[in-house]
């Protein structure tokens, strides 16, 4: 009875385990053919340059792409970083406040979410722009139109306005999660309101703070539509890629690039995520 | 060890009553004075009021307008917890996660600018004390549920606060955990001689650890006493039958006997009621021989408990009692029993309000 009951157990975990392999199927065929193969052929088309695989060294040594490639990380990194600190205290007053119009404040900072880049570069330009807002405002007033839409000002407002509705949320949503007693302990141990956020408020939204920093600090590195419309003045390697591939018709560096971009941003997040790791865990 | 240090203060809460936003009123005005170094238990039901009286104590909660509270007859209504010298325990025990344990118990010292040697050596006594030595380096996710409740309460001592508020500190540990920790924590408050207010459902606890129990009904106090006028003496239903077990029985007294089914019961006074509730504790019942017992009724069930055998006997009161025996005791159900109660042992209840 018993040797029939593990046997059958036995047979039903074997055939379970291969239902999962198959059902995993598709997925391995879609990212074998979108995935896969065509980052594979990427990288051999990088290499075939006139100079070869040196093509990748490129990205570091030509001036011109070293430059851009500089940009393009600090603009990501500070947008990273003023996002973090703006949806951190929006979001946490948020969480913890009920006040008239909350909702209507929330959908408001979440829907340019659904905008394309474009349209973020043109409210830029409407707010920043030679006609736009501020230049109008400050024409009138000193006598000096003020117009930052095209520079590296633009952009960086730009981005902002791009990341922090996708911030925002993740860290409402961790502000919601916090034990509400570890604060009250820390308050009862003597801790004013300033050493609760630094002892343990922030500690424990670490995690929350290394997620939605990632994916706004990826999103600004690739961010292609608002550098579109704005980015007259100052090249992003998004922008470089295009120009080199549609422009110039150079497939090789074009291609360099693209696996430049990849690399260096996941190499970026990696390096920051093992930093703050020992935090990371000991929040976890 | 310099852990005693005496300096426990008295608290006075005063009128204090919480209607929260919703207007759900969760502590009617109520008025207690707690002395210095002793240990007083808010004991009750969930939903109660005892949580929310302890909240006010501590300054996480303020009193409704007209409430007052007092800490050394200074009025601490308005200070802020951070401010009032508290030591509090939670029920999640509440310890940070991204600290060690020595960082944990050291955090109100390292707040207060005490310096590391002087916060080292404070942690050291207190990991003596609390029998968590070899655990100072480690994560809180790497201690058992015992051993966070002792870095939870070493940290709220390590202040040496003038209070200690403890809130259901036992509660999230298993059975034979819970007893042998309420043993130890029962010694130690009594070496720290600390103010202590302790919030607990759990009446073992509460008989244990308090000198005063204050239980709580409903957002009122029901009554406050030691845990033996709690026990023996209940002023209400509620308080007879919450804490421990007791058989309520109603009955019309006569010249100071209780006139039931089963024969008249002495109560030791002598007066008279039309329709009286007593209480009678299931262990002050003793079983006799059924002739001659003024007292008699028939065995429903018995049950073996291992200290005792508990007794359902039927006939004797309007409603079966409870009776408990030795266990060495030789009974069985069906058979009929005298029942013998020292007058003393029933208690008039007054009338339900």
């Amino acid at each position: 009875m018993q040797y029939d009951a593990s046997g059958q157990g036995r047979h039903s975990i074997m055939s379970h385990r291969s239902f999962v392999w198959f059902c995993l199927l598709p997925l391995a065929v879609v990212t074998a053919a979108f995935f896969l193969l065509p980052m594979a052929r990427l990288v051999v088309v990088g290499a075939e340059g006139p100079q070869g695989m040196a093509g990748y060294l490129a990205i570091l040594t030509e001036p011109r792409y070293r430059a851009t490639l500089i940009n393009t990380v600090v603009l990501s990194a500070a947008t990273t970083i003023v996002t973090l600190v703006v949806a951190t205290i929006a979001g946490m007053f948020l969480q913890r406040h009920r006040f008239l119009g909350r909702t209507v404040l929330i959908a408001m900072l979440t829907f340019p979410l659904a905008f394309p880049g474009v349209v973020v570069g043109f409210m830029i330009i409407l707010l920043a722009g030679r006609q736009g807002l501020i230049g109008d405002l400050s024409g009138r007033m000193f006598g000096e139109k003020i117009v930052f839409a095209y520079s590296i000002y633009g952009l960086f407002l730009g981005y902002l306005y791009f990341s922090i509705p996708r911030v925002i949320l993740t860290i409402m949503a961790a502000v919601q999660k916090l034990d509400a007693g570890l604060e009250e302990a820390a308050r009862s141990l003597g801790a004013g309101p300033w050493a609760v956020q630094r002892d343990v408020v922030l500690p424990a939204l670490g995690p929350a703070f290394v997620a939605s920093g990632a994916i706004a600090f990826a999103t600004a590195m690739g961010a292609f539509g608002t550098a579109f419309t704005l980015a007259t003045n100052i090249d992003v390697l998004p922008m470089l890629i295009y120009t080199e591939f549609t422009l110039a018709a150079n497939f090789a560096t074009s291609a360099a690039l693209s696996i430049g971009l990849g690399v260096i941003t996941w190499a970026i997040l990696a390096l920051a995520r093992s930093f703050s790791g020992g935090a990371v865990a000991a929040a976890g | 060890m310099n852990v005693a240090a005496g300096h426990g203060a008295s608290v006075r809460i005063e009128a204090c009553g919480k209607t929260f936003a919703d207007g759900t009123r969760a502590l009617e005005p109520a008025t207690l004075d707690i002395a210095c170094g002793e240990t007083l238990v808010l004991l009750g039901p969930s939903g109660c009021g005892k949580t929310t009286m302890l909240r006010i104590i501590a300054g996480l909660e303020l009193p409704d307008a007209g409430g007052r509270v007092l800490f050394d007859g200074k009025d601490m209504t308005s200070v802020p917890i951070e401010k009032r010298n508290v030591g509090m325990v939670f029920q999640s025990y509440a310890l940070f996660p991204n600290m060690s344990v020595a960082d944990n118990i050291g955090y109100g010292l390292k707040i207060r600018g005490i310096g590391r040697p002087e916060r080292a050596a404070r942690v050291a006594e207190l990991v003596a004390l609390t029998n968590i030595a070899g655990l100072e380096s480690r994560r809180i996710d790497q201690l058992s549920g015992g051993q966070r409740q002792r870095v939870a309460l070493a940290r709220a001592v390590a202040i040496r606060p003038g209070i200690l508020l403890l809130d259901e500190p036992l509660t999230a540990l298993d059975a034979a955990l819970r007893d042998r920790l309420r043993g130890e924590l029962n010694r130690l408050l009594r070496a720290l001689g600390i103010t202590t207010i302790y919030v607990t459902h759990d009446q073992a606890e509460a008989m244990e650890l308090g000198d005063r129990i204050v239980v709580m009904r409903k957002g009122s106090i029901a009554q406050i006493g030691t845990p033996r006028e709690i026990y023996f003496a209940p002023e209400s239903r509620f308080v007879a039958e919450f804490i421990g077990a007791a058989n309520i029985v109603e009955a019309p007294v006569e010249n100071g006997y209780l006139v039931l089914p089963g024969g008249r019961q002495a109560i030791g006074l002598e007066v008279s009621q039309s329709a009286a509730v007593a209480m009678i504790r299931p262990e002050t019942i003793a079983i006799v021989d059924a002739a001659g017992a003024p007292l008699s009724g028939i065995i429903d069930s018995v049950s073996f408990i291992g200290d005792r055998q508990r007794m359902i006997v039927s006939g004797a009161s309007s409603r079966p009692l409870a009776v408990d025996a030795p266990n060495t005791v030789k009974v069985k159900a069906g058979e009929r029993v005298g029942l013998l109660i020292v007058p003393d042992a029933v208690r008039l209840l007054p009338p339900e309000s």
